[in-house]
């Protein structure tokens, strides 16, 4: 097969979407902001199972309002009968609020109820939860713009960096535009998307690299467009490898893993698309070429 | 890169079969095996409870500080040195001392021997008491090193005194872990409903004894609400203290049947129980539990023998889990829930069955889509894909790692990203093979070249698994530990199993024609 897709005529187009789409993300992540979950936010969850048909979700509503807890939210979760419950972290801490929400909802709902999940992070935890996130975040941008910088020249280190930020911030653009709730998980799904997209560009930057050597004449654009062409079987390929399992996850993976799944499923196609259309323009505009890579090396080893 | 001394592959098929036969432990219920070793269950996937707590050593600081009042006096007089507007605040003493005394008393503070004022603690090089001087006027307060030694003696006693404390509530397995210089880690698997527990762990259990006053002429007393809401004035001075303690048991009261707690006192408590109850006959005594009056019998008679029973309309349960609260001691400072998690069974079991489906389907859509990709080197890095998972497993085992939910899911995303490395291979190999006339040549070229990217590729999601693992908690924890080892059995098994597979069937080609 000779693929031969003339990518380079996209970039600016690209260039132009991404950019616009970065800071619509950025907008709506200031401005309607993230839908933390308690992870980061404080507060109470409790999933619960109602085994008879008959209760419906105000009835659970009806059951709390009474309380006096400050802001509730019931919703209905995966399968029929399963409830989550989300109360807002209040000023004083109830030590014994658990056992009351119990309680009342046990006493209100008069049908067998199985409590799945009860979790309760206080406002201090949620505050040290959310900080090391982000630490870890920028402590992996870090640690990929450090090791590119080793193994290839500041150029490319560069161009990685902004396409993982592009990752990054788009995918939690979408889940702010999608009100989805941004948990632990979600972190960690954050940190995949570095690595799978980090990968993905690497391995185009690798035959980039190869080929400024080899075909000396030709411009970066050239070489950019060969370079993305020679790895577009292997970089569709994995994707869908990926995305295979990932849907997996999805469809069958349980309530649980929804938010993981899907901010990975966001991750690896954002992931893909930047290391092409992000990942190599970036080498074009910082007029990478063979004797930039001479001159490159020359200052490391003299 | 496609030849392989015999040696060579009876030791890459060997380290797998090792590897892997690990992963066959798991399948085994048995105790009693010669390698017991098997891979956890995570608390979301066994059901349990996870509790994270942090003392609060504020009010043990305060006492600290009280305590050092007498010392400190007797110290200033000894040396001769007169102090005015003596001022004890909950975490420094204030006092004003003349001019000239002041270098002395800074001698003194500081002296190496004998110092029981204020000891030097060789642990961390520092006295324990540190003061800042303003116009004669002096501060003197615990030091850093001071707050901290206190903190860390209080926390491990606390560990020490949860751990007895759920020991004998009877719970399989706890994990008791301090975590940071503040906070105790308490994984309790199989427990559905934490609440007793939480009761239990929350309570500081400061028990003492002390005589009913109700002229309230001797020095100090406390107004204190009884369990009947009546209001007790009570003696600020402790008989006995639940350290004196050696034995508290549920019981029933023999006069009304009534559960009560009977518990026995050691020599010095029951000297002290014997005299007193002798001197105070006909007046009340009252039993007193984290500053609230429990009980307040009146003394009927002398009780010499060093044991007694404590009543107070209790329910069997709450006698039964305050006798538990005597015996294991009292905490010494307050504990609170900061972090609270958990997952009740039968979510659990439905998470290991959505996860072990998931991971099935991903794993056949995968072989599959190989399969039909790369036919014959499909089938290859399909098989490459099974050692690789079987010698994940194995690792998980050998290092009795714990799965966790999102590490299933880790395990179900090294499936679809470990395939990567062979397509890698693949794909260059088919891109040799356009310039280079001899397949061999083209199969060793292409893996030498894709070695480097490969290598690349799989060191930054290891960095990123890394310091996943750093930063992550609990499960998270889990899913880095599965996505980080399975990078590292990908690159096993793509660089020595399909490797060494791919090059059997390209050298035993017969008319040197392979088909990618």
């Amino acid at each position: 097969m000779n693929r031969n897709y003339n990518f380079t005529s996209l970039f600016t187009i690209a260039n132009i979407c991404s950019f616009v789409i970065f800071f619509a993300s950025i907008m709506c992540i200031i401005f309607k902001g993230l839908n933390f979950g308690i992870d980061f936010k404080g507060g109470t969850l409790i999933e619960l199972r109602v085994d008879n048909n008959q209760t419906k979700i105000s009835d659970i509503r009806n059951s709390l309002t009474n309380m006096n807890i400050g802001d509730i939210n019931v919703k209905e979760f995966g399968t029929k009968g399963d409830y989550l419950i989300k109360v807002e972290q209040t000023k004083e801490q109830n030590k014994n609020l658990i056992p009351a929400l119990k309680k009342s909802i046990t006493s209100n709902l008069q049908t067998d109820i199985s409590f799945r999940r009860v979790e309760n992070v206080g406002p201090k935890v949620s505050a040290e939860l959310l900080e090391s996130g982000l630490i870890a975040i920028c402590l992996s941008l870090a640690a990929m713009l450090f090791y590119i910088w080793i193994r290839f020249e500041w150029q490319f280190s560069l161009g990685a960096i902004v396409a993982l930020i592009h990752d990054i911030v788009i995918t939690l653009g979408l889940f702010s535009l999608l009100s989805f709730e941004v948990n632990l998980s979600i972190i960690a799904a954050v940190l995949t998307i570095v690595g799978y997209s980090m990968n993905d560009t690497v391995v185009i930057y690798d035959r980039i690299r190869e080929n400024l050597s080899k075909y000396n004449k030709l411009d970066i654009n050239n070489i950019a467009n060969l370079s993305i062409n020679e790895t577009l079987s292997r970089t569709i390929i994995t994707s869908v490898t990926t995305l295979l399992a990932l849907l997996a996850i999805f469809i069958l993976g349980g309530e649980i893993l929804k938010g993981f799944s899907f901010a990975m499923i966001l991750g690896v196609l954002i992931g893909t698309y930047s290391s092409v259309f992000v990942a190599s323009p970036i080498l074009k505009y910082l007029k990478v070429s063979y004797k930039t890579m001479l001159k490159e090396e020359e200052k490391i080893t003299p | 890169m496609l030849n392989f001394t015999k040696s060579k592959i009876l030791f890459i098929y060997l380290f797998f079969t090792i590897i892997s036969a690990f992963s066959f432990l798991n399948l085994f219920d048995d105790e009693d095996k010669f390698i017991n070793k098997k891979v956890n269950l995570g608390l979301d996937l066994q059901g349990g409870s996870y509790l994270l707590l942090e003392i609060n050593t504020d009010p043990l600081i305060s006492e600290r500080i009280q305590n050092k009042v007498i010392p400190l006096k007797k110290t200033l007089r000894e040396n001769n040195i007169k102090f005015t507007k003596f001022n004890v605040l909950s975490d420094k003493i204030k006092f004003t001392i003349p001019d000239n005394n002041v270098k002395s008393f800074e001698r003194i503070l500081f002296s190496k021997k004998n110092n029981s004022l204020n000891p030097f603690i060789a642990q961390y090089s520092a006295y324990q008491l540190d003061f800042i001087n303003s116009k004669n006027n002096i501060e003197l307060f615990f030091s850093k090193m001071g707050i901290l030694s206190i903190n860390n003696s209080a926390l491990n006693q606390s560990i020490e005194i949860v751990r007895r404390r759920i020991d004998d509530i009877g719970t399989k397995e706890p994990t008791i872990l301090q975590r940071g210089d503040k906070r105790i880690l308490v994984e309790l698997p199989g427990v559905k409903d934490p609440e007793r527990i939480k009761d239990l762990i929350g309570k500081t259990a400061q028990l003492n004894f002390r005589l009913v006053n109700n002229e309230g002429k001797e020095f100090g007393a406390d107004k204190l609400k009884s369990e009947s809401d009546e209001e007790l004035t009570v003696s600020k001075r402790i008989i006995f203290s639940g350290e004196n303690l050696v034995d508290a048991k549920p019981s029933l009261d023999n006069q009304n049947n009534q559960p009560s707690v009977s518990f026995t006192l050691d020599r010095l408590g029951a000297q002290k129980f014997g005299r007193v109850t002798t001197k105070n006959v006909g007046r009340r005594l009252a039993i007193v539990l984290d500053n609230e009056v429990i009980s307040a019998p009146s003394i009927r008679e002398p009780i010499t023998g060093g044991s007694g029973i404590i009543s107070g309309n209790f329910t069997f349960q709450e006698a039964t889990d305050l006798a538990l609260l005597l015996r294991s001691g009292a905490l010494p400072a307050p504990l609170s829930i900061v972090e609270e998690r958990t997952v009740g069974p039968d979510l659990g079991q439905d998470s290991i069955k959505s996860g072990s489906i998931s991971l099935i389907v991903g794993f056949i859509l995968v072989i599959i889509f190989m399969f039909f990709k790369y036919r014959l080197f499909g089938l290859i890095a399909n098989i490459s894909l099974i050692t690789n998972l079987l010698m994940l497993i194995g690792v998980l085992t050998i290092l009795e790692a714990t799965l966790t939910l999102p590490g299933i899911a880790g395990i179900i995303l090294t499936v679809g990203m470990a395939v990567d490395a062979n397509v890698l291979i693949f794909e260059r190999i088919k891109e040799e093979m356009k310039t280079e006339k001899s397949i061999i040549h083209a199969f060793d070229i292409g893996y030498n070249k894709a070695k480097i990217t490969v290598l690349d590729a799989n060191i930054t999601t290891l960095i990123a698994a890394i310091i996943l693992f750093a930063f992550g908690s609990g499960p998270i924890k889990g899913f880095a530990i599965t996505l980080g080892i399975g990078i590292v059995t990908t690159l096993y098994s793509a660089y020595f199993i399909s490797r060494h597979l791919t090059s059997y069937i390209v050298l035993n080609s017969k008319d040197g024609k392979v088909v990618l």
